[in-house]
């Protein structure tokens, strides 16, 4: 095994790059299950971004206009699953099924004529082979890792300052009350379900427009579910969001790194490592919840659904 | 009186001529292809849908092909089998190693239907085989990389560690190391044929290592996509030419070329003279195609590679040719002596200088 | 305006309703659908649906097959469906059906070339065990810890996946195979082979192991008394709890059973249509089921219809994959959308719409 072919400044580069579709997708969940809503539908929609986001970027030629593009195309996605949920007042488990079902189908047949092209090259900020390690760290990626960085840190402050954190929040812990106090809890959770959606259509678009950069059907290999593990590995706070996106790309490319440079561990061990790891985490919070040293932190009206029946 | 015999002579013949030409009656003949990937996959299904294709060009009216995609092994894969013979279709092709157990239970059932099947080594009097000998496109591969790595390090994305597999490994790594006995190979196993992302990591995280040559053994163009981006690193293309990479790292491919195979076997159920065999071609009969070797490659070592191309075409060299040891120091193949069929059918030893293991 | 009145009972009349209905929309929205992709779409929604059951030159071999098709994805579903009705999350049906698989494919391995009696028996309990097992890692983790189950459940999916990669090519994988990945092939094992009861019928215990889920959840969930627990528990659990149920032993029964009948499931399948261990044998009847249970509305009468017309989407659009050139993946959006218009459907049966009376303003004068 050959430690020194390890390079930490190209890996902790990588694990940014892989870590960024997950923490978009993420903390666009989050903020829907902020408001009580618990949307599964999270794979459609990333891949529904993948390739809307592909094909616009292919087609204008500019990758920028590709993430919206890939933005719009996870938030109208996600409007379906809005007007069942808050119009139709279907049970949110499988809607959210229904949803990934839909986008993992329509999103083959729609990128069916886009397979094998590459795309236009998203510019960074500093690239090169001579990028010493801070450079390559801090400074060597695209605009939309950066952006990307920045949404979690945006989320958490409204969230906790604004009057509009509040009410999100408020409608997410008791639904009732915020809609006795006045407040549109079906239209607050519409438009959160909407930032979702787009949030989970950037980050797809960042799987089919940088990370790969490739269309495929079916790309996104469950990077969907991961999102929703990391919300709740993140309790449900914006800032652990990242942390949780990093550990998780962080074990992912790890285990790569170590097949080249020819560990012993056998390979399907590593393969295993990252949702094992995720397991163990999860145990650990509920651990720390239950004993007390942390807090609950689901939002309590995680799941139901909202009627003003007066 | 005589032209009135003559004339339901020349009717009978005429008659007599068109029925031995189709297979039955005046019908068409309807081919199937039962593909294990999509046919936009850029490679290994996308070669055989374009043989498919060309069937199609080179049998006009005659012909109808049919295809499914995405078809799962298994219980599936026999269903399938099933309604594409049920719907007349008298020559399928299942092109998958997977698809062998429901071939040979579909080709019980239907007797007086063909079957070709891929990469497998189950045969019966309607089921035939056919696999092309990559490796001899691996032997270039290798040689051309031995030649031009410049830090002595070639990334490979294996996988499956399956023979066919194990083999191509085995005979780049051979080569590399004839013109470059420094070189070493790094190796990924992906445990998948098709994930882009997946194959992109791969790619970046040998490069990251510091390969500058990527070979592959997946399907997508992902690693050369992660390989243009860096400078210096050049890859092939797989299973088919991948030539949008012409300009960028892609210095040639090895392309699946089913077509004069898939025309020939068409034709013979149409001649009615049909036979099972198992066939296992190279570069000989054009199986095995390497693509156009790019002008990023010196004249020198393009002008080598193409001789061994001729060599290997003429059945003058033989890529596992001895001495070669196994990798634990056994001796496998004494001073000139050739590697049977057999052998290389079920390879599963690296052979000497590789390290590391192959997953069990 | 129209708003939405919560009916006192549940209607009877659209539950009935609904699913036909459902079917009719995306019969209709899916026919759309091909259009838009260029098929013609009354060939296509024709040949989805009709064909598998009548058309004559398919319909004798595809009837049965519907019955294979459609048995682990109903033994599967009602599995789930328990759960479900307690708000027990199984997302990880896919999982305990690997293990499962992989459980009764070792047993049977381990005595290969023995012909025994007890041989298939020994490999249904195991499956059943196995899945059991897989399935409770997250009820233990649920009840000692209130891990969310439907997190470690999926997880453990992917575990599951990476297993069944390993084993093919490692432990379970074929001496005799030329190295070539799989294991034996459980077909040509007579003791092991999961084979048609009834020549030319199709039928293999794995459908006769689905139609007896069906009746015994019919009898679990209606008559006995755990499956009033199980309804409470999901319905209105302070309710349940104040009854005595106790929150924890339904997590375990909901997620055993679950696990059981989906590694059982796996077993009938990998000893039966799939016949060996290989590295492709998940198709994702875990997921699919979860689909069924829902469209089936978590009843067990539901769930065997609705088990069965979703397999004959699935054959329907394999005949429509190279009858009309249909594409693989317009299968599965035409099925999310089945769901859709199903769930959709449901708010009528819980829900009427009303006419509200008209706000009057009184304007200051």
């Amino acid at each position: 095994m050959d430690w020194a072919a390890i390079n930490p400044a190209f890996y902790v580069a990588s694990v940014m790059v892989a870590a960024t579709p997950l923490l978009l997708a993420a903390i666009g969940e989050l903020v829907v299950e902020k408001t009580g809503v618990l949307n599964l539908g999270v794979e459609g929609m990333m891949i529904i971004g993948a390739v809307c986001g592909f094909i616009t970027a292919v087609e204008t030629g500019s990758p920028s206009l590709g993430f919206v593009g890939g933005a719009l195309g996870g938030a109208a996605l996600s409007v379906v699953f809005a007007v069942l949920t808050q119009f139709f007042l279907t049970s949110q488990v499988p809607t959210g099924l229904a949803l990934t079902l839909f986008g993992l189908g329509a999103s083959a047949m729609v990128g069916q004529s886009y397979v094998g092209i590459v795309p236009p090259k998203m510019p960074q900020l500093m690239s090169g082979a001579q990028l010493n390690a801070f450079e390559r760290i801090v400074l060597g990626h695209d605009a939309m890792l950066y952006i990307g960085l920045a949404i979690p840190v945006a989320v958490w402050a409204v969230l906790r300052f604004s009057r509009l954190g509040l009410i999100l929040r408020a409608v997410g812990e008791d639904h009732n009350a915020a809609h006795a106090l006045g407040y549109k809890v079906m239209w607050i959770r519409f438009g959160a379900i909407v930032f979702g959606g787009a949030c989970a259509g950037l980050g797809g678009a960042y799987l089919s427009l940088v990370r790969v950069p490739q269309w495929t059907e079916g790309m996104t290999t469950g990077a969907g579910w991961i999102a929703l593990a990391l919300v709740v590995f993140a309790s449900w706070r914006p800032l652990l969001i990242i942390l949780g996106a990093y550990i998780f790309g962080g074990i992912a490319i790890l285990q790569l790194n170590l097949q080249a440079a020819g560990s012993t561990i056998p390979v399907e061990y590593l393969s295993m490592s990252p949702y094992v790891i995720t397991i163990f985490v999860l145990v650990l919070l509920s651990a720390l919840h239950k004993y007390g040293i942390s807090r609950a932190q689901a939002p309590a009206m995680l799941g139901r659904s909202f009627h003003a029946s007066n | 009186m005589i032209l009135r015999r003559t004339l339901l002579a020349a009717a009978a013949t005429a008659l007599a001529l068109t029925s031995g030409a189709f297979a039955d009656g005046h019908e068409k003949l309807k081919v199937g292809f039962v593909y294990v990937g999509s046919i936009g996959d850029g490679g290994w299904t996308y070669e055989h849908n374009q043989s498919r294709l060309a069937v199609d060009e080179a049998f006009g009216d005659k012909v109808e092909t049919i295809y499914q995609e995405s078809v799962p092994e298994g219980a599936d894969a026999e269903r399938v089998m099933t309604q594409m013979a049920l719907s007349g279709a008298k020559l399928i092709f299942t092109t998958s190693f997977g698809y062998m157990d429901p071939t040979i239970n579909v080709a019980a059932k239907f007797p007086d239907v063909k079957f070709e099947h891929a990469t497998g080594y189950k045969t019966a009097d309607n089921v035939s085989t056919y696999s092309a000998r990559f490796y001899e496109g691996r032997a270039v591969q290798g040689h051309i990389a031995g030649k031009m790595t410049k830090t002595n390090k070639i990334g490979y994305i294996a996988s499956f560690p399956i023979p066919e597999v194990i083999r191509g490994i085995n005979s780049a790594y051979l080569h590399a190391k004839r013109v470059n006995p420094d070189v070493e190979f790094n190796i990924i196993w992906a445990f998948t044929w098709e994930d882009p992302a997946k194959e992109a990591d791969a790619a970046k995280t040998l490069i990251e290592q510091g390969a500058d040559v990527i070979l592959q053994h997946t399907d997508t163009t992902a690693p050369l996509t992660v390989a243009a981006e860096n400078e210096g690193v050049i890859g092939f293309g797989q299973a088919s030419d991948m030539a949008q990479f012409k300009d960028g790292p892609r210095v040639s491919s090895i392309i699946d070329n089913w077509a004069p195979y898939y025309i020939d076997r068409v034709k013979a159920v149409m001649d009615g003279t049909w036979e099972t065999v198992q066939t296992w071609d190279g570069i000989d009969t054009g199986m095995v195609e390497i693509g156009e070797i790019t002008d990023r490659i010196p004249a020198d070592i393009k002008a080598e590679a193409e001789a061994m191309i001729e060599a290997m075409r003429t059945g003058a060299y033989h890529p596992f040719t001895g001495p070669i040891n196994k990798q634990d120091g056994t001796p496998w193949l004494a001073d000139g002596e050739v590697a049977d069929d057999g052998t290389l059918a079920g390879m599963s030893f690296y052979i000497e200088g590789l390290t590391g293991d192959i997953p069990q | 305006m129209y708003k939405l009145e919560k009916r006192p009972n549940p209607s009877n009349l659209w539950a009935y309703l609904t699913p036909f209905l459902a079917l009719i929309a995306t019969m209709i929205a899916g026919g759309i659908m091909f259009w838009m992709l260029g098929k013609p779409p009354v060939d296509a929604i024709r040949t989805i649906f009709w064909d598998p059951l009548f058309n004559e030159q398919f319909a004798a071999y595809s009837r049965p097959q519907l019955l294979v098709k459609a048995a682990p994805l109903i033994l599967i579903a009602i599995g789930l469906s328990i759960g479900f009705k307690a708000g027990v999350w199984n997302i990880g049906a896919e999982g305990q059906y690997v293990i499962g698989a992989l459980c009764g494919a070792a047993v049977a391995l381990a005595a290969y070339p023995l012909e025994a009696w007890w041989i298939f028996p020994a490999m249904v309990i195991a499956g059943a065990v196995g899945g059991f097992m897989w399935g409770m890692i997250p009820a233990i983790l649920k009840i000692k810890l209130g891990t969310n189950e439907i997190l470690v459940s999926l997880m453990l999916v992917y575990v599951a996946l990476e297993l069944l990669s390993s084993m093919s090519v490692g432990v379970l994988r074929n001496p005799d195979g030329n190295g070539f990945p799989g294991s034996r092939n459980l077909q040509q094992y007579a003791s092991a082979h999961n084979a048609e009861i009834w020549q030319g019928s199709s039928v293999h215990w794995g459908v006769v192991a689905a139609f007896s889920a069906v009746i015994l959840a019919y009898v679990l969930m209606s008559k006995h008394r755990l499956g009033f627990q199980i309804k409470l528990a999901g319905a209105a659990p302070k309710a349940a709890r104040f009854a005595g149920v106790n929150p924890h032993v339904i997590t375990a029964v909901c997620l055993g059973i679950s696990g059981a009948l989906a590694g059982m499931a796996g077993m009938f399948e990998v000893a039966g249509p799939a016949g060996q261990v290989s590295i492709d044998f998940a198709s994702g009847y875990g997921f699919t089921a979860i689909i069924v249970a829902f469209l089936g509305r978590l009843n067990p009468w539901g769930i065997l219809a609705a088990g069965l017309l979703m397999s004959l989407t699935y054959i329907g659009g394999e005949l429509a994959q190279f009858i009309i050139g249909l594409p693989a993946s317009a299968i599965s959006a035409f099925q999310g959308m089945l769901l859709f218009f199903l769930l959709a459907g449901e708010l009528l049966v819980n829900y009427r719409i009303r006419r509200a009376a008209p706000r009057t303003v009184k304007e200051a004068a």
